[in-house]
């Protein structure tokens, strides 16, 4: 399998990739304003793929932990925010779900990392699951089990776009279009954070090396801590981003599940991957939901992405991204 | 070495045990003054990994653990305390295999060694120079990652990051693995530099005996966790066991075989 190993393959599948989504337009009668709304719809909820995918990454990075609890706490997040509101302005709210998520950051490795340390991953895991079922109870013990709505003021009307380009035009939900702006803002500061802050550089020497990283004298309880607290933020965007679209609900949670396909696409240590992983199956869907789905029926976009996945599992099990050890001596 | 130099770190009766059932080190005792470079000498698998992680306290994500003995640095207790604690103290690990990190450039590991102290932008600055003027080949290297930089180089940025800490004390462990012999006289000569210039005392652990006999000013020999031997640098290479067990010098002509059974039985009555 030593074929896909390649570095330029990475670049040749995201060509392939490429090529498909243009395909429509080539093959069809090139409506190009309809197919450009797939696109955009498709990279949109790509965007939120990636939010999800982006915190398992982080953690994955940083402990080793395949966090299967990113989902309840996309949930849990959500719910905090939307409760919290009926009490106080938003931005209070936000604040004081920020100061949960990390506080629920704190427990966890108090309670459940720092004691499990040098564990097996498997055990790690199960204790995630652990989390997962802890954090859905509590979340329900709390804030309640109805369907909340949750409005921060996202505009719900779609709009009209490059009228004076096509005929017609392009119909753009502008929720959808403040989502990405703000999933790619809150990227944006992230890369910032890894790349420039002390911490964050701390951070990616943990994920490279932790037993070095102690050495030098990074306390890793510290390190895991951040960690998880950036992940519960970027959660709690994914959940208000989400929140606001389907409501506050139990289903919320299962959108967490497409980030599974999205880091076995993009490799599991990698932040681009998450990224880029996710906006290719939020695209992928959509499009063969479109174009394929005359032929092979609908309901492409539920199996797209697992499919997806199974075939870079069977090929590429480290993603596109997926960092090779550098094993230069 | 003069007798009178103050006691930095001393390591009484160690016992280390892994995974709750082996036991390596058997009682280890050793000193570092003040402004020393210590050798702690032995073949592989002879315990001076888990000696020098007994005292940065890095055995316990190994599974291991201290189970008798003291470990003091300047008098103070410090067997319990975690890695960060002992770093702050001015106690650092540069460990077996160097363990940059790889993803990281070379600016970046040195960066990451000032992680436990607060001190402003400036002096982090200032020290970076100080290292680079040690390593000047680090600061032409600074924006590669330190990954694929030869093996020389990552030794000298993982010491260079270890230096970022202000550490008064390096536990230094095989610096000379898999390194070309040049380049392990250069290292070398930056740890005796970094010793007279910084104050920087040393803890070495070494299988190249010559080498690390040649820099040090005191040496203890471990075999099976136990130190078998110990004296001055000199004492030590002047030692006929020692040239012929460590040294492969061979004074008396060919060594012959009765001759090594006769310091097997001995070793073990020493122990
Ligand atoms: N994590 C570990 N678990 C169990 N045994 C270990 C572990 N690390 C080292 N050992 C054993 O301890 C002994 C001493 O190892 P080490 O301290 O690495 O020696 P040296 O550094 O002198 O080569 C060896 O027999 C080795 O197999
Ligand atoms: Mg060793």
């Amino acid at each position: 399998m030593d074929f896909f190993q390649q570095k330029w393959m990475t670049w040749i599948l995201i060509g392939i990739l490429g090529i498909g989504a243009f395909a429509p337009l080539y093959a069809g009668d090139a409506r190009f304003p309809q197919w450009l709304e797939v696109v955009l719809g498709g990279l949109m909820s790509g965007v939120l793929y990636s939010l999800v995918a982006l915190g398992l990454v982080l953690i994955f990075k940083a402990s080793g932990v395949f966090n299967f609890a990113q989902g309840a706490m996309v949930l849990f997040a959500a719910l905090s925010l939307v409760r919290l509101m009926e009490f106080m302005p938003l931005a209070v709210a936000l604040v004081v779900t920020m100061a949960i998520m990390v506080a629920v950051a704190w427990v966890i490795e108090r309670l459940v990392l720092r004691p499990l340390v040098n564990q097996e991953g498997i055990v790690l895991f199960m204790a995630t699951l652990g989390i997962a079922y802890f954090l859905d109870g509590l979340g329900q013990t709390i804030w309640g089990s109805d369907i909340y709505t949750l409005d921060v003021g996202m505009p719900k009307v779609p709009k009209i776009l490059l009228e004076n380009v096509f005929e017609g035009g392009i119909l753009v939900g502008m929720e959808d279009v403040i989502a990405a702006i703000l999933a790619a803002t809150l990227v944006g500061l992230l890369a910032l954070f890894f790349q420039k802050t002390s911490t964050g550089r701390a951070l990616r020497a943990v994920a490279d090396d932790h037993q070095a990283a102690q050495s030098i004298g990074i306390p890793l309880n510290r390190i895991w801590v951040i960690v998880w607290s950036v992940s519960g933020l970027v959660a709690l965007v994914a959940g208000i981003i989400w929140g606001s679209k389907l409501g506050v609900q139990f289903s919320l949670q299962l959108v967490a599940l497409k980030a599974l396909p999205v880091v076995i696409l993009g490799g599991f240590t990698s932040i681009p991957g998450a990224i880029v992983g996710g906006l290719i199956i939020g695209l992928g869907e959509k499009l063969s939901e479109v174009y394929l789905g005359p032929y092979l029926g609908g309901g492409i976009e539920n199996w797209f992405a697992y499919v997806l996945a199974l075939v870079f599992l069977l090929f590429r099990p480290e993603g596109l991204f997926g960092e090779r050890h550098i094993d230069r001596v | 070495m003069s007798d009178d130099a103050k006691t930095l770190l001393e390591v009484n009766g160690i016992e280390v045990i892994y995974n709750h059932v082996i036991l390596v080190l058997k009682g280890v005792s050793l000193l570092v003054p003040e402004g020393g470079i210590v050798a702690l000498l032995g073949a592989n698998g002879a315990g001076k990994t888990t000696t020098l992680k007994a005292v940065s306290n890095l055995l316990r994500a190994e599974r291991g653990e201290v189970t008798k003995g003291l470990i003091e640095f300047r008098g103070e207790r410090v067997d319990r305390m975690t890695p960060s604690d002992l770093v702050k103290r001015g106690v650092i690990q540069v460990m077996e295999g160097r363990h940059c990190f790889g993803h990281l450039t070379i600016e970046e590991n040195l960066l990451t060694g000032a992680y436990t102290r607060s001190v402003s932008r400036a002096e982090i600055r200032a020290d970076l120079e100080r290292v680079y003027g040690f390593f000047p080949r680090l600061k032409l290297r600074r924006g590669s990652q330190a990954g694929y930089t030869s093996g020389g180089e990552q030794q000298m940025t993982a010491i260079g990051r270890a230096l970022m800490a202000r550490p008064s004390m390096i536990l230094l462990d095989e610096p000379s693995m898999g390194l070309a012999p040049q380049i392990v006289e250069e290292i070398f000569e930056i740890v005796k530099n970094l010793n007279a210039k910084e104050k920087v005392s040393f803890l070495l652990a070494e299988q190249n005996t010559m080498v690390a006999l040649r820099f040090a000013d005191f040496g203890y020999i471990l075999e099976n966790g136990r130190v078998v031997m110990e004296g001055t640098a000199r004492a030590l290479s002047e030692n006929e066991d020692v040239k012929e067990f460590y040294l492969g010098i061979s004074t008396a002509g060919r060594k012959s075989f009765r001759d090594s059974k006769h310091y097997r039985r001995r070793k073990r009555w020493l122990s």
